[in-house]
């Protein structure tokens, strides 16, 4: 029993002593290894009485298990010490910058249109398109501007050369200057009734401050049998409150004049004005949004329908203008200088997109 | 249209405020612009007594006056020459704003000396340009008279803005019609009593173009002198703007703005023979009065004597025979020119007038001879001596028609403005508006062109309901006829959208540039504007922006340009937007183009070379070609890449995605020449995605195919082929693909190589495949098979030859 506490003590202290993995190892070998000292120990066991062979045999298997454990423990500790040692080699400068990535941006006005969609979608409209390109029949004639009307001079329109194939007013080339000519071109195309916006560019030739030579526009149609002039302005209402995020947004319907509407109106909203800054909300002065209308039954009688039988209303804005409100854009031209220092600020996240469900 | 609210009063008696009156004027459709208030604007100054006027002890030309406001005895600094005890002035007190030097008064030191205030000067007070002293009041001025008393500026001027329907609100009396069925009170009577003439006009009027001008009324007043106009004219036609000049001249300006009735004044001795209305031939020439000479087109309307052109019919007069202060004897004009044809020429000759704001509005044909009364009567009071004599109004052509009968059925008002208004209620406004009511044929009066028989009913709705208020009109919501709305866009704007979300994702920036470019860019990109001029705007802008744009490849890289100068050298933008092709409606095209410009983002510290960052390459614009097109639906994965992209790329470094023979897109580096051209040194890339060509979706059915996973452990092989050097990649692939459909899911380009160990016109192009068994785990022999079909099938294709 001597030689197994001797062992014991013997052992242990080359277990402890062992400060890598791999003394540790000839460590092991030493101790439980097939030459090992426990082995050779008992290999003496043959040579005892029963008693004797009984008792130390029984002390050399549990010193085996112990010096065991006590390896094993020794070598998580030096493990865990390695992995310590490789660990602190390995850091790194964890605030240097990362890879380069971009995320573009989409246009303000793509986005107030996708936003003008969302909103009017859910009042039902439809969108409906049209050509740049058209004709002084679609751009004035059809929406009940008489020839030589003072109104067709307010329109500054740009002209392109007559089309050799076609006749009269077809043939006589020009931009739009509005999108009202989709309500032509949609009612032509698909009768009554129908429930549309149009969004796109128009051009006017103006260039300073505060026009551009190309804009944006939104329209809007309605025809039905019954849709009246409240509807008009419940619609609108509706519009502007939830377009400006502004609950209970004051708005005023004043009368006007457009060639293609009677009775006309123009429509503002409530704002505030302090310190140079707008404020679309209750406040002590009005702000002019947008011009609107019952369609005028030239117009409807133009389109190839009866307007003893059909009315309803249309109304047409900027996109500009309206975004550069609720979003607070300066200046109209930088909309279409594609600086990208403008772009990356005021554009929105393409993973983002406006929709009602989410209030965005 | 400028008026003050004192010569609205003229017409209208009310007993309403300014706030009452300009919150109606906007109600009714007459938007106000601005009201200038004088009272509020000059409130502070008031009349005061130079008490002392002592030099100043510290500087020679200043004076220590000390000033008797009427409240205190104040003592003031003043500079003015003529500053001198005794005297009364204008003062303003500290706190006053003094408009003519745009600036505040607050107390302070002059030279040492408390100075309050100041006496102030014309040019101050922004009456004149007078500024050599201070203003001197007559002698009996009360102290505290408050300066607009004075000067008579204590009438508040309203502005409103005037629709282009509205002819007769151009006219003071007209505004106050409408002001009165309103209820604001009462419209008062004109006097328009005709003067007796005494005996035929020896000048004789004749039209030859009585469309352009169906009537003409003249009439000779002699022996008239033409002095100043009286001061309540002149203040009138200052408050809103016009320079007196002369009585006559005041009297055809006051009545124009007065009763929307523009007038003419001929000096009658410098009339040579009668006066006739016709078209003008080409290149006739007049010095007008606006201090220009025009030429004139043919088919003008002129009036004329023997000498040529006296003036544009209803635009301008002439210097020839205008009135001075010596003219004796008067011609006085009050015709009908045609709307349109006084704007035509008007737009033709580029002249806004007084007169042509009336005249291209359509005046009131029955007011012809009233105007000539009035004018008449005011020139015989304010010219008139005791020899005067006006002969008989002479008149050539007739008044144009203009009464037209509406049917009109009440209950329409309702049903088109939802406004329910009783019948008896709608006829009273119309008859305070002029319109002559029976039962239900309406006739509007005759100073209202813009109320038509075609479509007239709206017109009437339109008339009731203004003077009612549209604030009276009760909101109704629009619904979507659907509990769940149905989707809004067409499938283009859908595509549309989702390209633009896939481009801006991949971090392109988006931009919206000119639907124009110059004709020169333009013809870069395929359309030349010099020979085909059917997308040359014939009036543009500038000449920078004069054609349609065939490609928006040229105004991005405009952009991009633009901002490297700025500084910002890396841009990636792009736009989907419309291109013009032709001029037809159908010719439109939606193309969602972009480009790469410089770098793929600034030298990072984890790329290869410190030195460089990576430059965009045709690969990146292909990417982003692909990205759109697989957003708007194309099917990607069977495009073929073909050469032949458009003339402005690098002809060796483009190329076309194709599906069968429709091109869907197109990628490629900007032709070096158009760069060149352009100034740019800078290496672009771009594409452009046809968004109209991608086929239409057909639907199946949002549910997708079923998804079909094998079970089997995919396997893949490396292949190294040596082709010639000009053979494509995507042939390899292609053959390569082609050799087991089932089995081959995926085929990568891991290796391209030329060099040493590689023959010289030849490469090496290493391919990755994976083999995805179906069916069963693939044998060792199947294998080798498979990958003994796929060397074959590329060297059969390609001529290659696997690389030993």
């Amino acid at each position: 029993m001597t030689d197994v506490n001797k062992l014991k003590t013997e052992l242990t202290e080359i277990v402890a002593a062992a400060n890598d993995l791999i003394t540790l190892e000839s460590a092991r070998v030493q101790a439980l290894g097939k030459k090992g000292k426990i082995t050779a120990l008992m290999k003496t066991l043959g040579g005892m009485d029963p008693e004797e062979r009984k008792t130390t045999g029984a002390a050399l298997n549990m010193l085996k298990d112990e010096i065991a454990e006590l390896i094993a423990t020794q070598e998580r500790a030096l493990k865990k010490q390695d992995l310590e040692q490789r660990l602190a080699t390995e850091t790194i400068d964890v605030s240097l910058p990362i890879r380069p990535e971009s995320k573009g941006k989409i246009h303000p006005i793509s986005h107030t249109m996708e936003e003008l969609t969302a909103i009017f979608s859910s009042m039902g409209f439809s969108v409906a398109e049209g050509p740049d390109i058209e004709d002084d029949w679609h751009n004035f004639t059809a929406l009940n501007f008489p020839p030589g009307h003072p109104a067709r001079e307010m329109h500054d329109t740009f002209y392109l050369p007559d089309d050799p194939e076609e006749q009269g007013e077809a043939a006589k080339k020009l931009l739009r200057t509005h999108t009202s000519t989709v309500q032509i071109r949609a009612m032509q195309d698909k009768g009554a009734p129908i429930k549309i916006i149009v969004m796109g560019r128009t051009y006017r030739s103006d260039y300073d401050i505060t026009h551009t030579p190309m804009f944006h526009q939104c329209e809007g149609l309605y025809i039905d049998k019954n849709v009246n002039m409240g509807h008009l302005k419940g619609c609108l209402m509706d519009f502007v409150r939830a377009y400006f995020e502004v609950d209970n947004l004051p708005v005023q319907f004043r009368p006007s004049f457009f060639p293609f509407t009677e009775p006309s109106a123009e429509m503002d909203i409530g704002c505030s004005r302090k310190d140079g800054g707008l404020k679309i909300g209750a406040g002590e002065d009005w702000l002019e949004i947008l011009g609107c209308g019952m369609v005028h039954p030239n117009v409807i009688k133009n389109c190839g329908l009866d307007p003893d039988e059909y009315q309803g209303f249309a109304f047409g804005m900027g996109i500009e203008r309206i975004a550069m409100l609720k979003y607070g854009i300066p200046d109209l031209r930088t909309f279409f200088e594609s600086d990208v220092r403008w772009l990356d600020h005021y554009g929105f996240d393409p993973l983002d997109r406006p929709n009602r469900a989410t209030g965005s | 249209m400028k008026f003050t609210l004192g010569w609205l009063k003229e017409h209208l008696d009310t007993d309403k405020s300014l706030n009452e009156i300009t919150d109606k004027l906007t109600a009714l459709g007459l938007e106000l612009e601005g009201v200038e208030d004088p009272t509020e604007k000059f409130a502070p100054f008031k009349a005061a007594h130079v008490v002392s006027a002592d030099p100043h002890p510290d500087a020679d030309r200043l004076r220590v006056c000390i000033v008797d406001t009427g409240s205190e005895k104040i003592q003031v600094v003043c500079g003015a020459p003529n500053a001198k005890a005794g005297m009364m002035g204008i003062f303003a007190p500290n706190g006053a704003y003094i408009p003519g030097t745009d600036m505040t008064l607050k107390k302070g030191k002059i030279r040492g000396q408390e100075s309050n205030g100041m006496l102030v000067s014309e040019r101050e007070m922004g009456l004149s340009d007078e500024h050599d002293g201070i203003i001197e009041l007559p002698e009996g001025t009360a102290i505290g008279t408050p300066f607009i008393d004075i000067y008579n500026l204590n009438d508040p001027v309203i502005d409103i803005a005037l629709t282009p329907d509205r002819p007769d609100c151009a006219g003071v009396c007209g505004i106050a019609r409408d002001l009165a069925a309103a209820g604001m009170g009462t419209l008062k009577p004109l006097d328009s009593t005709a003067v007796k003439g005494n005996g035929d006009s020896p000048i004789g009027v004749h039209i030859d173009s009585t469309e352009q001008c169906p009537l003409f009324i003249g009439r000779l007043i002699k022996n008239i002198e033409n002095k100043e106009s009286p001061a309540w004219m002149q203040n009138r036609l200052k408050a809103i703007g016009l320079r007196p000049i002369s009585a006559l001249v005041d009297i055809t300006n006051y009545v124009t703005h007065d009763l929307c009735r523009p007038l003419h004044v001929y000096d009658a001795d410098l009339l040579k023979g009668d006066i006739t209305v016709r078209l003008s031939k080409k290149g006739e020439s007049f010095d007008a009065l606006n201090d220009k000479t025009y030429t004139t087109d043919e088919g003008v309307t002129v009036i004329t004597d023997d000498s040529g052109l006296l003036g544009l019919g209803g635009i301008v007069g002439g210097v020839s025979t205008g009135c001075t202060e010596t003219t004796k004897n008067v011609f006085v004009e009050s015709a009908y020119f045609d709307p349109y044809a006084t704007a035509k020429t008007g737009r033709a000759l580029q002249i806004d007038s007084d007169a042509r704001y009336r005249f291209d509005r359509g005046v009131d044909p029955e007011f012809t001879m009233t105007g000539i009364e009035i004018a008449t009567t005011l020139i015989m009071d304010i010219c008139g001596t005791d020899k005067t004599d006006p002969c008989d109004v002479i008149k050539a052509g007739e008044t144009p028609t203009w009464k037209r009968e509406i049917d009109f059925d009440y209950a329409y008002t309702k049903k088109l403005s939802g406004m329910d208004i009783p019948e008896a209620k709608q006829k009273e406004i119309l008859e305070g508006l002029g319109f002559t009511v029976n039962g239900h044929k309406i006739t509007p009066p005759s100073w209202r062109p813009d109320v038509y028989l075609d479509g007239g009913k709206a017109d009437i709705v339109e008339e009731i309901i203004r003077v009612v208020g549209y604030d009276k009109i009760e909101a109704i919501s629009v619904r979507s006829d659907n509990a769940i709305a149905d989707g809004a866009e067409t499938p283009q704007i859908t595509s549309v959208r989702l390209a633009r979300n896939a481009l801006a994702a991949r971090g392109l920036n988006e931009c919206i540039t000119w639907s124009f470019m110059p004709r020169s860019l333009a013809a870069h990109f395929g359309q030349d504007g010099t020979a085909d001029k059917a997308l040359t705007l014939s009036n543009p802008i500038s000449n920078d922006l004069d054609q349609m744009r065939p490609s928006i490849l040229g105004n991005l890289i405009t952009a991009a340009s633009t901002n490297a100068d700025k500084g910002n050298g890396d841009t990636k933008l792009f736009e989907v937007g419309p291109v013009f092709p032709s001029a037809k409606p159908d010719g439109q095209r939606t193309v969602a183009t972009g480009l790469r410009f410089g770098a793929l983002g600034p030298r990072h510290w984890s790329s290869e070379s410190t030195n460089t960052a990576r430059k965009n390459d045709i690969y990146d614009a292909k990417a982003d070609a692909l990205a759109a097109l697989e957003a708007a639906g194309a099917p990607t994965a069977t495009l073929q890449t073909a050469r032949e992209a458009s003339e402005y790329f690098h002809p060796g470094r483009s190329g076309v995605l194709k599906m069968g023979n429709k091109p869907l897109a197109q990628f490629g580096e900007i032709h070096p020449a158009i760069l060149d051209d352009m100034g740019i040194k800078a290496n672009i890339v771009g594409f452009e995605v046809f968004l109209n060509n991608i086929p239409k979706k057909k639907k199946k059915g949002p549910a997708k195919p079923l998804l079909k996973n094998s079970q089997f452990q995919p396997l893949s092989r490396d292949f190294a082929f040596i082709v010639d050097e000009n053979v494509e990649a995507e042939a390899i692939i292609r053959a390569a693909k082609g050799a087991e459909r089932n089995l081959i899911t995926d085929i990568s380009v891991f290796d391209i190589y030329q060099g040493k160990g590689v023959e010289d016109g030849k490469k090496s192009v290493a391919i990755n495949v994976v083999i995805q068994p179906v069916k069963a785990t693939l044998t060792d022999p199947e294998i080798e098979g498979l990958c003994k079909s796929i060397i074959d099938a590329v060297s059969s294709k390609t001529g290659a030859v696997l690389r030993g």
